[in-house]
């Protein structure tokens, strides 16, 4: 959407200011839209009142993103790709993170298959209050053979429901997957331009989403997809070509970023579609897979920041699993939400008398990592989040956010009362151990100053060792 | 059930609430003239309304709808022709109403050719302004004894824009420490042997590690640590000047008190050799330190946190209050690790670089990121989960490298020209993307396509 006046949104809607929607007037409704927090279909005088159709449909094409969305999966496993607004995240937000597709092959015995999808399937890892996961697998015919990629096809699903990429540039292969799989809405790979007639065909025979790939010459994809956008296929995805190393990668990345400038900047209609990238193409340049899981990374680092918006890896160790999922998360995190939780005392399970009481800042992901290990480690206590402006502790200690006087000040206003607890003893982060001599003269020595863990993820241990203090 | 001669709109709708009949698997029906598809629901495509008419459309869907009430699985007349085709015909009056509708639709029909276009795309005509560049490190010949000068800085695009290419790669300075701090085991391992001597800790980043510069900090005069004092602690920045001819960077230990005084003594020891001298905080006496820096011809690094008016207010400072010139400034807007806030340090930096080259003259700058915080992050470091439920992180020793890889090369797209970094992996990873994205590295590139018949 380009449009950035809620007035010009306002024009398009009933005017009525009903409430139904939740918002006070129809303005607020309208600067939802902007925000991107709230739907067209939210309104809905809008869609169900015959009167509104003209103004419902220029609204709809108004709020289209930039970046076209394609929707690939079954409907309770859905993944969206595409869908962007802006070139730069703190523009507004990038929306869809870029899912990973980590690859199988119809080559794979039974057992080798069904251990690898159960371990893209299986993977996760806790962060900031969620569960960060694999999205999609890939399934590479490496046999050519339509009917050993159809069995391969089968057995995944019979394994899980994750979204899949058929990959294949042989129309026969593409045909026996969607066979066995259209039903859960694939994503095939690829048309290209020697089998684009075939492709083009089963992507309306079976009404899924096509990539089309035509490395490194973007007049050649540009045509591909003005052929696919005359015969009403939409639903596509574009594979500009992924070099992994030597002045073609240069190349890739400067295809990536400008495909995204026509798209999000230029706002050209006929080339907006969402990009894949392919990082697995790091195993071409080497047969050491450290080596490999290593530029495997670099590259996704590369197209995730971007514009990159589809993954398909290789290595599922979590040596590179993890920077990857949290590369992607922190590029895909919101900017314009608030990252700070509320100041003051909070509980954690159900504290009593004797209690620990623990500080930490009020910076979201140090508050919820405190939280979490405190929690997991089955330890009930109050926390206190200081207001250090949503600075984590190490940074705040040494940029002064975080001073005696200002934890001695918290505690203070807020309602909490040392004396009532068997142990009156604040423990510190580790980060903050040098303020212990002044906050015990700032607390008169009423409260005795402990120091914790640097890390709260020791706080099991230290609990085992330093409580009740002595 | 029969069914009527003729069915309006009105009357299934009327039968249709009796039997208080709510969707169809994957359409909606939206009040009473409505019909929202759900474009991933399979089956129904969005060319589905527009070659059925809306009307026909809505009478066709009532109708199946009105079908799944009397039990025929209508899910499957919406799947496409391949799919539709393998389930058993439909029953006769169903089949005739399916068929009316099938002939109001027009067939679908194959491009014969591919379309001819065009891609073109423009720049960015808003970078007007190029950033300073700046030189660290002085020779022989202009005063100094530095083997040679490091430049940064002089992008006229963002880095790896095809708007103009960087005039100068991404520089790594390597830390070595004034004495032996804990480290992360996998950093650990590669500096046990020179932990008490940093004259050798330079040289083994320098020759084996392939450090552009080495950052001595002299944390020892912390007065929580060693409480070294600054006449003292600056013999170390002459050690390491003996033991590298690389451009090096000063720093402190970070105390606001102590590090004005500790780094003017040092920015005396170091005259004329150009160095960079790290860092100048609106937390503490930024002036003093500008001014050591002024008087002895060095650089100053102006660190603020993650907050882009803070940096230009320091900016400004030095340059009108110091009067340090445009060339004698290099920006820490404080990096913030992967997984730690790394989104705060990116878009800070890629906001300050687009502000410089749209013309903001107090934000004209190389930046640099202390890259080595991603050793701070649990991730990076520890042998396991706190979180019993994670799925295993893998090995330790090759986590920890890719956690400094992706903090500094992330960084490195949004603007940073040098980076402080610890692990020698992530170094020469950091160095080998960031070199290739210019296009310097040659390197025979594999068919693209060949990754679909890959064996690995």
């Amino acid at each position: 959407m380009k449009e950035t006046s809620p007035l010009n949104l306002y024009k398009q809607l009933p005017q009525t200011n009903c409430k139904d929607c939740g918002e006070q007037t129809c303005m607020a409704f309208a600067a939802g839209l902007i925000a991107r927090t709230r739907k067209v279909e939210e309104c809905k005088p809008l869609v169900s009142e015959k009167k509104y159709a003209k103004k419902l449909e220029a609204l709809k094409s108004t709020v289209a993103p930039e970046l076209r969305m394609v929707m690939v999966g079954p409907a309770d496993k859905q993944v969206k790709i595409g869908g962007e607004d802006v070139m730069y995240r703190h523009q507004m937000t990038f929306f869809n993170k870029p899912p990973f597709a980590y690859d199988v092959t119809d080559a794979m015995d039974e057992a080798k298959l069904t251990e690898r999808v159960n371990k893209i399937a299986n993977w996760k890892k806790f962060y900031i209050g969620n569960w960060e996961r694999v999205e999609m697998i890939a399934v590479r015919s490496v046999t050519d053979d339509p009917a050993k990629f159809a069995a391969c096809v089968g057995k995944i699903q019979s394994l899980t429901n994750y979204p899949l990429i058929l990959c294949s540039f042989n129309p026969k292969v593409l045909k026996a997957g969607l066979d066995v799989a259209a039903k859960n809405r694939p994503l095939i790979y690829a048309a290209n331009k020697d089998n684009w007639k075939e492709v083009a065909q089963l992507a309306h025979d079976y009404n899924v989403p096509v990539v089309l790939s035509v490395p490194f010459d973007l007049d050649g994809l540009k045509s591909l997809a003005a052929t696919f956008a005359g015969m009403g296929l939409n639903d596509l995805v574009l594979d500009p070509g992924t070099a992994p190393n030597g002045k073609m990668l240069q190349q890739s990345l400067l295809n990536f970023i400008n495909l995204r400038r026509a798209a999000v900047e230029e706002g050209q209609r006929d080339i907006c579609y969402p990009v894949m990238a392919l990082p697995i193409n790091a195993w071409l340049t080497t047969k050491d897979p450290v080596r490999a899981a290593y530029w495997e990374s670099v590259l996704t680092a590369t197209f995730v920041v971007r514009g990159g918006a589809l993954m398909v890896k290789h290595s599922i160790e979590s040596h590179s699993v993890m920077p990857d999922m949290h590369l992607r998360f922190n590029i895909y995190t919101d900017p314009r939400k608030p990252v700070q939780v509320k100041p003051g005392i909070h509980t954690v399970g159900s504290p009593k008398p004797e209690s620990p009481v623990f500080l930490t800042t009020n910076f979201a992901l140090t508050y919820y990592t405190v939280e979490s290990d405190l929690g997991s480690n089955g330890i009930d206590a109050y926390l206190m989040s200081l207001n250090t402006d949503g600075i984590g502790v190490q940074a705040s200690v040494a940029g002064g956010q975080m001073t005696p006087q200002k934890i001695a000040d918290a505690f203070n206003e807020s309602d909490f009362k040392f004396e009532s607890q068997k142990y009156p003893a604040l423990v510190l982060p580790g980060m903050a151990a040098k303020f212990s001599g002044e906050l015990e003269d700032l607390f008169g020595g009423k409260v005795k100053i402990m120091v914790g863990p640097e890390d709260s993820g020791r706080l099991g241990e230290w609990m085992k060792t330093q409580w009740p203090p002595k | 059930m029969q069914m009527a001669e003729k069915i309006t709109l009105a009357d299934l709708n009327k039968t249709l609430s009796e039997m208080n009949v709510q969707s169809l698997e994957g359409v909606k029906i939206e009040g009473d003239v409505e019909i929202e598809i759900d474009a991933g629901a399979g089956g129904v495509g969005p060319l589905f309304a527009y070659y059925f008419g809306q009307e026909i459309a809505q009478i066709a869907m009532q109708l199946l709808k009105f079908a799944q009430v009397v039990g025929y699985p209508t899910a499957n007349l919406l799947q496409p022709v391949a799919v539709a085709s393998q389930i058993a015909a439909p029953p006769k009056e169903l089949a005739g109403a399916a068929a009316a509708v099938a002939a109001a639709v027009p067939a679908w029909k194959l491009a014969d050719a591919l379309a001819t276009a065009k891609f073109s795309v423009g720049t960015d005509k808003t970078w007007k302004t190029p950033i300073q560049e700046i030189a660290l490190g002085a020779t022989k010949g202009n005063g100094g004894s530095r083997g040679h000068v490091v430049k940064l800085g002089g992008e006229k695009a963002l880095p790896f824009f095809p708007d103009a290419a960087m005039p100068n790669s991404p520089k790594i300075t390597m830390d070595v420490f004034d004495m032996p701090i804990g480290m992360a085991k996998a950093v650990k391992v590669h500096y046990e042997d020179v932990i008490n001597s940093p004259g050798e800790w330079a040289k083994k980043a320098v020759k084996q590690f392939g450090a552009d510069m080495v950052t001595v900090h002299l944390i020892s005069t912390d007065p929580l640590l060693k409480d070294t004092k600054p006449q003292d602690a600056v013999k170390t920045v002459e050690e390491v000047l003996q033991a590298v001819d690389v451009p090096i960077c000063i720093g402190g230990s970070g105390n606001p008190n102590k590090d004005p005084i500790l780094l003017a003594k040092a920015a005396e020891v170091a005259a004329g050799e150009r160095v960079l001298i790290a860092s100048a905080n609106l937390n503490m006496d930024w002036e003093m330190i500008g001014k050591a820096c002024k008087d002895n011809g060095h650089v100053c690094l102006a660190w603020t946190q993650l907050e882009i008016n803070s940096q230009k207010e320091l900016n400004r400072k030095l340059m009108k209050v110091v009067g340090l010139p445009k060339e004698s400034i290099v920006m820490d807007p404080t990096t913030a690790a992967l997984a730690y806030g790394l989104d705060f340090a990116y878009s800070n930096m890629e906001r300050i670089r687009l502000a410089a080259l749209k013309g903001d003259e107090e934000l004209t700058f190389p930046m640099s990121s202390g890259t080595t915080n991603a050793w701070g992050v649990r991730e990076a470091w520890m042998v396991r989960s706190p979180n019993k439920e994670d799925s295993d992180w893998g090995d330790r020793m090759l986590r920890g490298p890719i956690w400094e890889i992706l903090t500094g090369f992330t960084l490195a797209m949004a603007g940073v020209d040098i980076f402080m970094m610890m692990h020698p992996t992530a170094v020469a990873y950091v160095h080998e993307i960031t070199q290739s994205l210019m296009g310097l590295v040659d390197a025979k590139t594999p068919d693209t396509a060949s990754w679909l018949k890959m064996e690995v």
